[in-house]
């Protein structure tokens, strides 16, 4: 089956690499926005559709953000090759990291979030007082922050999940958490700098002996986490779902007192969990306005985290391009993206 | 800081006297430090009014982008300006097509160096395209010759002047500092606030890393014209311009090619951070597959960035001419190297006419691609699953042993004792104006509120510091005093210097976690090639007559190292020390995107959360003044600053022993 597609996806490329090289010899050959940026082997599916969408206003140009994480990566896989495929847009992918992503609307840079992980502070400023964005609605996918630990740990001591009616019971594992960066404390690794987190202020409320210690990126924390699987070694992450790399090591989130509106306003003394994270889609006040097709399209883009999951796993451990895994959850999932055309 | 000072001056050519200073400074700091610790110390706070002013700065420029006039008059065409130059670029290597590049650069290097050059300039690109990987290192070419174009077009009339007026390159050389020290990380975000995200911000960013050594070595090489050259010229009635034009210029002109040369060097070694901003390219290739933890992956795209810094440098290293024969002779035939050229140009013509005709805006063909993916995953995920119980036990014993007694002492202890300590260090080691600098540096870091983070910081620079001279001076007298070790050295040293430093992360991070040391073995790594090179250069150096002096009086092995190779090459030893701390600490930053907390995660996180903007910015100055501390103090009593400090930026690249030697 892989060696099936390989062959047939090395043909396609052969394809149009002969498709370029005549249409180089036609000289001044007008190239359809659609090939320009989609891959040539699907050129005459996108022509067709073109002349489908064709009683829709013009697409023109969509400016995807690309956060740095597998999941906003499927995302970004899938919406950016069905606007190409299904309604004819250029779609321009940057890679960014959310701050830089928001700078991005008022100077039409960015058009498009697609993942959007609270960012209050952002939304203030953009959305609120400068005016430059909006929320385009959820994107299906719910988002859940936590303290998580290897499920072998919790298999060997079950009771680490008391900790969501007594979060005391982590000082008894402080012990077996502590590394060479913690002290005499246990180790919670925190992992991307551009995540909010809690935990210094949960510590604290908490009364726990723990330490945070910065991994300083998610790469790193996944290393981490990787390593500690294969000796079977305890370790105490910040980590969030979804994520791709879960489906690679079985971990399990450590549930503390649930979340109230207000529970975290003091940041330094925080008694309770994350709150759960509704992820949203955020586009610039001006792709809003502008009329295109595709922000019809975007505001209506919603799927589950499993959706999600399988086409980041395709990305990452399948070894699928971008535009692969895309065509393959839109082949399997016609009646979904249906729904979302204009 | 004992440790540092013992590392810092070489045991054997310290004085009794100053030894015996620095041992009561040692003392007395320690007796300080026991007695009063706890007090005076200045623990980290996050809400420090330092960093809540510098996000006010920030606010300021993000509301004023679009109605201040310096933003829409000034910046704003430069922006254009840059991005059209990229278009450009983009347009003319697309029409080239990959036959059309590979005969241009094979066309050069016959032309410029020789036949044998060519090959070899053309094996390594076939090789980037078996690889897979033509697409993006075109993309990383584009980047470079743009910014590299510009920080020429900038760099050598400064460096011009700068090699004519004393006041002004004491007036630049701080800059020079600043700009080279400063964390790159701290000024991607403000770059994409003035410069918005695309090649305007990631050419910029490269550009204000790879300018200095432009302007450092051009200035080197004017200074290289001996005075009485110059005086002879002018006494000769030849003006100013003339003196520049047929004389200094002519005669620095070796130099001034190795100032480009350096420039693209170091231009490379900074695109997988200006990816961060979507600069396209390799830099983006290493970032994705670290991202999906695809160690073979990364590997691959930082083989390609090596073949591509091995193929401009062979090109570039002789392109000012010198040492290059005016005959070429293939075989029996010998030909004057302007007709090589000649044909050289003609044949580049038609091939490229020919390239673009065929397959214009081509890539390498995909059906060619060979993946080496996969042998280096699993070979790397063998080691990591073998030696990981081995390395755990090596890391928690330097970090309980050497770390955390040095950090202790460095941030429990009252902030004005270690002030007084470190300008006391740097007075007995070099003069009393390298104590000001010291105490006003660390004056400043506290100003800054950025005290206890700093003194995190220094210690794993103490400790990476340490290992890089113990490593590079073992590995660099061995290699001086044996052709093989040396041969075998070579390559792996070009390797470390050009091969980015993310590439190898992810199995250090199985091996060693998300650490200190994990760090602190990136920072030696990338540190210890250049320590080699100078201490190699530095023994070899030493006269012939006094080695067989020595062996006369039947001097051993080891007596020969300590009492005469050594002591000989102080001079290259003191340049090793100062540039193995400008390293280490160019890699601090690094540091922090695997677990080494303190200033280098301060500037990772400024880069990527809004919040904390200001604590980013101040602990980016806290590396340029640790930089600053540290340099004093390694200075020695070495005069010429200039040559030094000219040394001691140019780690990187290909040619560290060339400059060495020539600077030495």
């Amino acid at each position: 089956m892989d060696r099936q597609r390989k062959v047939a996806s090395r043909t396609a490329a052969l394809i149009a690499t002969l498709v370029v090289i005549l249409s180089a010899c036609g000289g001044g050959a007008t190239q359809s926005p659609a090939a320009s940026t989609g891959t040539g082997a699907s050129a005459p599916a996108a022509s067709a559709s073109q002349a489908a969408a064709a009683s829709l206003a013009p697409c023109g140009t969509v400016n995807i953000a690309v956060n740095p994480w597998v999941g906003y990566e499927a995302d970004a896989a899938v919406v950016g090759y069905l606007l190409q495929q299904k309604l004819g847009c250029t779609v321009v992918k940057k890679n960014i990291d959310e701050q830089t992503s928001w700078q991005g609307f008022p100077t039409g840079e960015v058009d498009v979030i697609l993942e959007n992980w609270g960012h209050e502070d952002l939304a203030a400023k953009y959305i609120t007082a400068d005016k430059v964005a909006q929320d385009a609605g959820p994107d299906g996918n719910e988002g859940v922050i936590g303290w998580f630990v290897p499920k072998f740990f919790v298999d060997a001591n079950p009771d680490i999940l008391t900790a969501k009616t007594d979060p005391t019971i982590l000082n008894k594992y402080a012990a077996q958490f502590k590394t060479s960066e913690s002290g005499d404390k246990g180790q919670i690794l925190d992992g991307d700098p551009s995540f909010v987190t809690n935990d210094q202020g949960m510590i604290n409320g908490f009364g726990l002996n723990f330490k945070v210690v910065y991994s300083g990126s998610e790469a790193a924390s996944n290393k981490a986490i990787q390593a500690a699987v294969d000796a079977q070694k305890p370790i105490l992450v910040y980590y969030y779902t979804p994520n791709w790399f879960s489906s690679k090591v079985d971990l399990v989130h450590i549930e503390f007192p649930a979340w109230t509106p207000g529970c975290d306003k003091d940041a330094t003394n925080i008694k309770c969990d994350y709150p759960p994270y509704h992820l949203n889609k955020v586009v610039s006040t001006k792709f809003a306005t502008s009329g295109s097709p595709a922000f019809t399209f975007i505001s209506k883009f919603k799927w589950t985290n499993d959706d999600q999951n399988g086409v980041a796993a395709d990305i990452t451990s399948n070894g699928m391009s971008d535009d692969d895994a895309a065509k393959k959850w839109v082949d399997a999932n016609q009646s979904v993206w249906q729904a979302w055309m204009p | 800081m004992t440790g540092l000072a013992a590392a810092v001056q070489p045991r054997t050519t310290i004085s009794v006297g100053r030894a015996g200073q620095l041992l009561v400074v040692a003392i007395i700091f320690l007796a300080g430090f026991l007695v009063l610790q706890g007090t005076a110390s200045l623990p980290h706070r996050d809400d420090s009014q330092v960093f809540l002013t510098l996000n006010g700065v920030r606010d300021w420029v993000d509301a004023n982008r679009t109605s201040n006039p310096v933003f829409v008059y000034l910046l704003g065409p430069i922006r254009a300006a840059i991005d059209g130059l990229d278009d450009m670029l983009t347009f003319i290597v697309k029409q080239l097509s990959w036959i059309g590049v590979m005969a241009i650069a094979g066309t050069l290097a016959f032309a410029l160096v020789s036949w044998r050059t060519a090959v070899g300039v053309l094996a390594c690109l076939v090789t980037i395209g078996l690889l897979g990987l033509w697409t993006e290192t075109i993309q990383t070419l584009v980047l470079i010759t743009n910014s590299v174009a510009l920080s020429l077009l900038i760099g050598i009339p400064l460096g011009i002047v700068a090699g004519r007026n004393d006041r002004f390159l004491a007036f630049i050389t701080p800059i020079l500092d600043f700009m080279q020290i400063m964390p790159t990380f701290a000024y991607l975000a403000p770059l994409t606030l003035i410069f918005l995200i695309g090649p305007a911000s990631a050419v910029i960013a490269t550009l204000i890393y790879s300018m200095p050594p432009a302007i450092r070595i051009t200035a080197l090489g004017i200074r290289g014209v001996p005075v009485q050259t110059v005086e002879a010229a002018a006494s000769l009635g030849a003006t100013d311009g003339q003196v520049l034009r047929k004389v200094q210029l002519p005669i620095a002109r070796r130099t001034i090619g190795l100032a480009v040369n350096q420039t693209i060097m170091m231009a490379l070694s900074i695109i997988v951070i200006a990816a961060l901003i979507n600069a396209p390219g390799l830099g983006e290739s290493i970032i994705v597959a670290i991202e999906k933890l695809k160690f073979g992956d990364a590997v691959t795209a930082g083989i390609a960035i090596v073949l591509l810094a091995t193929v401009l440098d062979r090109i570039t290293a002789s392109a000012s001419g010198a040492g290059v024969p005016a005959i070429v002779a293939i075989g029996p035939l010998r030909i004057p190297r302007r007709t090589v050229r000649a044909i050289a140009v003609a044949v580049a013509i038609v091939a490229l006419a020919g390239g673009a005709l065929a397959s214009a805006g081509s890539s390498f063909p995909a059906t060619w691609h060979v993946s080496i993916a996969k042998p280096l995953d699993d070979g790397v995920r063998w080691v990591e699953l073998t030696f990981a119980g081995l390395t755990d036990s090596v890391k928690n014993a330097v970090s309980a042993g050497l770390l955390d007694p040095i950090q202790t002492v460095l941030t429990k202890s009252p902030w004005w004792l270690v002030v007084v300590a470190a300008a006391a260090v740097a007075g007995i080691v070099n003069s009393l104006r390298a104590a000001i600098v010291v105490a006003i540096a660390l004056l400043l870091i506290v100003a800054l509120q950025v005290w206890e983070h700093a003194m995190q910081t220094l210690t794993m620079v103490i400790v990476a510091v340490v290992l890089t001279m113990l490593i590079g001076v073992v590995l660099g007298v061995w290699a001086a005093r044996n052709r093989v070790v040396s041969a075998v050295l070579r390559p792996i040293n070009d390797a470390a210097q050009t091969l980015p430093s993310f590439v190898y992360l992810l199995p250090a991070l199985a091996l060693f976690g998300p650490t200190r040391f994990t760090a602190i073995l990136a920072a030696v790594i990338y540190a210890v090639p250049a320590v080699i090179r100078l201490v190699e250069d530095g023994v070899r150096g030493v006269s012939p007559t006094a080695i067989e002096a020595a062996t006369a009086a039947g001097a051993s092995r080891l007596q020969m190292i300590r009492k005469v190779q050594l002591p000989m090459a102080r001079r290259s030893l003191l340049v090793a020390t100062n540039q193995g701390v400008v390293l280490v600490l160019a890699m601090v930053v690094l540091g922090g995107l695997v677990g080494a907390q303190a200033l280098g995660f301060d500037v990772v996180s400024g880069f990527s959360q809004r919040n904390f903007f200001g604590r980013g910015v101040a602990a980016a100055i806290g590396i340029v003044l640790l930089g600053v501390m540290l340099d004093r103090i390694t200075q020695g009593t070495g005069q010429r600053r200039s040559t030094r400090s000219v040394v001691g930026r140019l780690g990187i690249g290909l040619n560290s022993n060339r400059v060495s030697r020539e600077a030495g």
